[in-house]
């Protein structure tokens, strides 16, 4: 999924003031499951900001709303009927909801509540680790599931580098080392061969490389 | 012979290779980088430039190399992967290699965090076992990697590094494998202070017969001081100092302890003359410079046997 955290309350206080009435707008998918910016968040939220417009003397109205999701267009017309009725929208949507807040209401300033991490999973309660960067052409089957393009510091496709200790990265002891991931899982998995073999240099224009990407599904396309 | 190099002709005919290095300084002074290599004149075969080492701004290799090159020394154009996309690299790889350098050093390079740019993008297009292969295919085939020929080809003769001591310690001599693999020719290895894991390690690489396909040079830092040592131990990643090093550095009064790190890396030398595969030594003396002479001397790896290169001669396309 797509995780995401809450910017800070200041930021948040220093872009509405010129605002009085506000659309909240939260997003029922990842931005939920990482706890950043669903339905709890966006109550939250709204709460603060009532807090601190009220002791300033200058009450926001603010009306919240959760959408099922925010990146997309059908979802997203249940903001319309709301339109004309607020000066500004806040998502807390991930960068790509807030784009679509955007492109669908043209005349509507919209602010991004969070800051969009990263793909990840969680780890463990209350925590989430990147895992996939995207890159249009996936390797995890020749590094026994784990990617070595969003997880090794470096970027390693032939790793581990110089500075793996003790299975953790010379970047920090909070990251596992992705290579030694790699290999104990390869091990585990009697395919210890496969890094014997080196990766080649990587084609990039699957990934950013060649400019914003695009899918096109013809059979879906109407 | 791959190539002109003198390093090449070194190994290839059996001497043991000593190779040092001089990290450019951090602004514009061609001054320093004359001093810190005119000491290493007649001493060493070959003298590595860092690049941007520790993830520092300095003066780039490529430009170091050439007031070396001019100075009639064999330099050694070290390249991280860190900062450079595969254009940028063989882009200055050819301008090496017209400016009369013909050996470099492949390297995957400190991670900007270590250094003064820690909010710096690393570029990691492709990473250092690539890029041996890139500069294998740029002097073997002619073929830049994006496939197209080359006028002109660069002959580099291609290094890289190695460091027994990281983990997983198992998976230290299938890394060096595919470097092999990749078209290595020589490697430069981490400090090596902790002997006995390093003779394992060179165990495992007479196993594959890897030292017969690959020159390996035994790297070697001599300790300044106990601060030093430890310094070495806690902090820097992938380095490996046994207890008793540092105990014994602790143990002489601070006046004498850079002569006990010098004879500490004698004895290491010493031992390591024996080791099967060994081919040489690369003396890395941070900052200490002026002791590589003394230190090659006193391990009885004076006099070097092939004569500098000709300053006169820097077109590098003989
Ligand atoms: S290899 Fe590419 S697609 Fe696969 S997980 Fe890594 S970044 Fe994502
Ligand atoms: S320590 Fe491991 S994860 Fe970190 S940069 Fe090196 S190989 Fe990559």
């Amino acid at each position: 999924m797509i995780t995401a955290e809450r910017k800070p309350l200041e930021e948040l206080i220093e872009c509405l003031k010129p605002y009085r009435r506000i659309l909240l707008a939260g997003c029922n998918e990842c931005v939920t499951v990482c706890a950043a910016g669903g339905r709890k968040e966006v109550g939250i939220l709204s709460s603060a900001l009532n807090m601190h417009f009220m002791k300033e003397g200058k009450p926001l109205e603010i009306k919240e709303i959760t959408l099922e999701r925010q990146c997309d267009p059908e979802y997203l017309e249940q903001l319309a009927p709301q339109m004309d009725q607020v000066d500004a929208v806040l998502s807390m949507a991930c960068g790509c909801g807030v784009q679509e807040v955007a492109r669908r209401f043209k005349e509507t300033p919209v602010f991004p509540a969070l800051n969009t991490k990263f793909m990840g999973a969680s780890e463990r309660p209350g925590m989430w680790a990147e895992r996939c960067q995207g890159c249009g052409d996936c390797v995890l089957g020749s590094t026994g599931g784990v990617c070595p393009i969003s997880r090794c510091s470096k970027q390693l496709l032939n790793g581990p580098c110089g500075g793996s200790t003790l299975g953790k990265c010379e970047v920090n002891p909070d990251i596992d080392c992705a290579w030694q991931l790699i290999w104990d899982r390869l091990k585990a998995l009697g395919k210890t061969e496969l890094y014997e073999e080196n990766l080649p240099a990587k084609d990039w224009r699957p990934g950013r490389g060649a400019g914003p990407r695009k899918i096109l599904r013809e059979d879906l396309a109407s | 012979m791959k190539t002109e190099s003198t390093l090449e002709k070194i190994l290839a005919s059996g001497h043991l290779a000593v190779t040092s290095e001089c990290g450019p300084p951090r602004g514009a002074q061609p001054q320093k980088v004359r001093e810190k290599a005119e000491m290493l004149r007649g001493v060493v075969d070959g003298v590595n430039v860092t690049d941007n080492q520790t993830a520092m701004v300095r003066m780039s290799s490529l430009a170091a190399c050439i007031i070396i090159r001019q100075m009639g020394l064999n330099p050694i154009l070290q390249m991280v992967s860190r900062d450079r996309n595969r254009l940028a690299m063989q882009s200055d790889i050819i301008g090496a290699y017209s400016h009369g350098i013909d050996t470099m050093l492949c390297l995957s390079g400190d991670h900007p965090k270590f250094g003064d740019h820690p909010m710096a993008a690393g570029v990691h297009d492709i990473d250092s076992v690539q890029m041996v292969e890139m500069v294998k295919n740029m002097r073997q085939e002619g073929r830049f990697q994006g496939g197209e020929k080359i006028d002109g080809p660069p002959q580099m003769f291609i290094g890289a590094a190695a460091n027994p001591f990281a983990d997983p310690f198992e998976l230290r001599v299938a890394r060096l494998a595919k470097k092999v693999k990749a078209g290595v020719d020589f490697i430069q290895t981490q400090c090596i202070y902790n002997v006995d894991k390093f003779e394992k390690w060179m165990q495992g690489v007479r196993d594959r017969g890897l030292h017969e396909q690959v020159y390996i040079l035994a790297g070697i830092t001599p300790m300044k001081s106990v601060g030093m040592a430890r310094y070495m131990k806690n902090k820097v990643p992938g380095m490996d100092v046994p207890d008793e090093l540092v105990k014994r550095m602790g143990g002489v009064p601070k006046e004498k302890q850079a002569e006990e790190g010098i004879k500490i890396c004698l004895e290491t030398i010493e031992r390591l003359k024996g080791v099967e595969g060994v081919r040489g030594f690369h003396l890395m003396a941070i900052e200490w410079e002026h002791k590589v002479p003394e230190i090659v001397e006193r391990a009885g790896l004076l006099p070097r046997p092939v004569e500098q290169a000709n300053p006169q001669v820097g077109t590098g396309n003989a």
